[in-house]
């Protein structure tokens, strides 16, 4: 929450709306809790609550229970998402040197492998004579998914607040999301997924995506689990360049951690555009195009590992043949 | 069960055939259990260690299994619809194959669907598919399709052999008790009355008007899986037809070449004539001519229309350092050949017929490789990967295993099924102009 300090006034108030959401249902399980907790001091300070019967009613303070976490999200919950929200995000291409702490604080968040990249950095050239550039894409949680549609046991779904997240207790791993994805964004876990013990036995939950399990399809999920604390998703928040501007549909705000800007203002001075916008997708993220950039291209491949580098040697280097 | 004295001749020929299992029936089916018992160890590798141990990888994420999936349902749905109109049209010459027909269909559509669900990452779940269906998705759909399909053709092929299973049943057949039971059940106590014969005749033909669409229907929605995509290559429109056309055509092939093993298997040279071989020739050549003008406006759109994405796919496919050479072999082999071989006169022969159907039909396997593979190896956003193994498919030993485990069940059922039933139906037989006493037996 610390982070929240130095965002404006709009943001604020989003982060105070969901904060009020979450002492509300922190509250509808603290009223459970209250009967047993009875050994405490009673206190002066009332508090107002909603009962599970839909009844407000009037609770001392020290009955109830302070959870630092969400409890566990409901299957429901978890399928119809985070109410007035409308996540959207701008990835500012002009900022973006191929850093890869993206990547590394999403695999971190996940707990995914170092080869397995929900987000990933192509190197796009998009003829022959136009400049490379860097292009970070994650999932772009479509408005008209063809992952959705296709998936034939629900597994897959489109969240009001504009995410499509996977469940995967309930995906066959029938991959045909995988197949009609246009944007290469869905993985999946060919064999038993390699975590730490104590994460395979997290509880799952389809906004995390922890624990992976064999023969399901995952892919990046906007980190719903950190905005429902009021925080940042981890690729949003370990970008050095501030490149990616996560926020709001609904409250036109978007943020990249140092500034908080309006969404409609910024895709409009910077010529914002969706990809392949001729799929009829809708993306849920925006791209600015990389005009006036920060760094020269070659700052992302130079201190690349080898392995990394290959991925890029034919653009970077097309004079030399692949060996 | 009376039967003519054609009809019973016919009988007492195939009579053998069902009455003994030879050692050389032991050797084919004990050979076909092999291979489906290595295949059995390659599914077991691939439930225990996952997906893994195939050549699927993220970009590519179906490959062999969906392709005999599409190979294996299309004949099914070519058997449906030979049988349907040859029992509708009241074919005579075509009585003897309907059986042959049938059996195809009711075969494949038992082999076919364990390819899908080879592709499935989680065995322990396919019950989501009944409590959690999104009727949205095309593969709901196909589940659909594909089970009806199944009851139809089942209920099709048994509607033609109850007469046959009387005649089994009267015919004091020197087999085991257990089995002449089965006759008698599967006989549903019919003994060839007015009122039976009317019902037996108005259920064939209704499931013949019904198998014919249904098939149509089912097979292009086995084509939307992929034309509902956004992808080059699998999302145009003339998709549902041209799956249709190439199962009925690469059916065809199937059939020819299952009436020329089974004639010499068993000589049936008076029952699958010349005429057959001929007929089916033509009815080949024809399909041949209709998929080769089918795949060639699908690749000159592409070609011409030149977009990026469709280009990068269709340069895979015609350049020889990707997929030029199977291009070549899957549309001259599997298109222009059979229609050389049965427009020349000379060629015109069931030998050389069922040649050219037999590489044809691996042609049009190929071919549906060839609509599977480079299409997921042409993702809109550059792949940028270092693993060979996500770039580029290439199958497993255990893909392989299990499509040969596949084509090893396809033969056994066909091995199994003539042991039981005669392969050229009895009871329906007409005395045309291939009587035995009319034709001489065919060149041997």
């Amino acid at each position: 929450m610390k982070q929240e300090v130095e965002i404006n006034d709009t943001s604020r108030r989003s982060f105070l709306k969901t904060a009020a959401v979450a002492t509300v249902a922190t509250a509808a399980c603290g009223s459970l809790a209250c009967s047993c907790s009875s050994k405490q001091a009673p206190a002066t300070e009332k508090v107002k609550l909603l009962s599970p019967d839909g009844e407000i009613v009037e609770i001392d303070s020290a009955y109830l229970n302070h959870h630092e976490n969400m409890a566990v999200l409901s299957q429901h919950e978890q399928r119809v998402g985070i109410a007035g929200k409308k996540f959207i995000m701008v990835v500012d291409l002009a900022l973006c040197k191929n850093a890869r702490k993206c990547i590394t604080a999403c695999q971190k968040h996940h707990y995914r492998p170092e080869e397995t990249e929900w987000l990933t950095v192509k190197l796009m050239k998009d003829s022959e004579k136009s400049a490379p550039y860097w292009f970070p894409k994650q999932c772009f949680h479509c408005d008209n998914p063809p992952c959705v549609k296709v998936c034939p046991v629900d597994a897959t779904f489109k969240r009001q607040d504009g995410l499509v997240l996977i469940d995967n207790d309930r995906c066959i791993g029938c991959k045909f999301c995988m197949a009609a994805c246009p944007y290469s964004t869905r993985v999946f876990n060919w064999d038993e997924p390699d975590m730490p013990f104590n994460v395979q036995n997290m509880a799952y939950s389809a906004e995390t995506g922890v624990p992976a399990k064999v023969g399901t399809v995952e892919k990046c999920d906007f980190c719903p689990d950190r905005s429902r604390e009021g925080l940042l998703p981890p690729c949003v928040e370990a970008c050095p360049n501030g490149v990616f501007y996560f926020g709001d549909e609904n409250e036109d705000t978007v943020t990249n951690g140092s500034e908080t800007v309006s969404f409609s203002q910024l895709i409009k001075d910077r010529a914002g555009y969706r990809f392949l916008e001729e799929l009829g997708t809708k993306p849920r993220v925006y791209y600015l195009p990389p005009k006036d950039r920060q760094f020269p291209v070659e700052r992302g491949y130079e201190n690349l590992p080898d392995n990394l580098k290959a991925r890029f040697k034919d653009i970077m280097e097309p004079g030399k043949k692949k060996a | 069960m009376e039967l003519n004295t054609y009809q019973q001749e016919a009988f007492d020929y195939q009579r053998p055939n069902i009455e003994k299992f030879g050692k050389k029936n032991w050797f084919w089916a004990l050979f076909f259990l092999l291979w489906i018992m290595v295949g059995g160890y390659a599914l077991y590798l691939q439930i225990a260690k996952g997906h893994v141990v195939t050549g699927m990888r993220d970009n590519v994420v179906w490959g062999l299994f969906i392709v005999n999936f599409i190979f294996f349902i299309g004949l099914s749905y070519a058997g449906a619809i030979i049988a349907g109109l040859l029992h509708l049209f009241k074919v005579s010459w075509g009585k003897p194959i309907i059986r042959l027909a049938q059996m195809m269909t009711m075969i494949s559509v038992i082999v076919g669907p364990i390819f899908i669900l080879l592709c499935v990452g989680r065995f322990d779940r396919l019950h989501h598919l009944f409590i959690y269906p999104r009727i949205q998705s095309p593969l709901t759909w196909d589940v659909l399709a594909v089970l009806t399909f199944f009851v139809g053709s089942a209920i099709f092929l048994y509607m033609s052999l109850v007469k046959d299973f009387a005649v089994y049943r009267d015919a004091k057949l020197n087999i085991p008790k257990w089995r002449q039971k089965v006759y008698k059940f599967m006989a549903i106590g019919y003994r060839g009355a007015a009122s039976q014969k009317r019902h037996l005749i108005i259920s064939q033909n209704l499931l013949a008007i019904i198998m014919i669409p249904l098939s149509i229907i089912v097979s292009s929605i086995l084509s939307w899986i992929f034309g509902m995509t956004l992808r080059p290559g699998w999302h145009s429109t003339i998709f549902g037809p041209y799956f249709v056309l190439g199962a009925l055509y690469s059916g065809c092939g199937v059939l020819i070449v299952a009436m020329w093993v089974y004639r010499k298997m068993y000589k049936l040279e008076n029952y699958f004539t010349n005429k057959h071989f001929t007929n089916l020739g033509y009815g080949m050549m024809v399909l041949a001519a209709a998929y080769g003008y089918f795949t060639f406006s699908e690749y000159f759109t592409d070609w011409f229309g030149s977009a990026k994405w469709d280009s990068e796919v269709i340069n895979k496919l015609f350049s020889p350092a990707d997929y030029g050479w199977w291009s070549l072999f899957a549309n001259f082999v599997g298109i222009l050949v059979p229609i050389i071989i049965v427009a020349i006169p000379k060629t015109r022969k069931p030998g050389w017929i069922t040649l050219a159907a037999f590489f044809m039909v691996i042609a049009l396997w190929v071919k549906r490789y060839l609509i599977i593979v480079p299409t997921l190896e042409t993702p809109a956003l550059p792949m940028q990967d270092t693993r060979m193994e996500y770039v580029k498919y290439a199958a497993t030993w255990p893909e392989w295993a299990l499509t040969f485990a596949g084509i090893a069940t396809f033969l056994l059922f066909f091995t199994l099924m003539s042991k039981f039933i005669t392969v050229v139906p009895v009871s329906e037989l007409e005395d045309t102009s291939h009587h035995p006493h009319h034709e001489p037996a065919a060149k041997k």
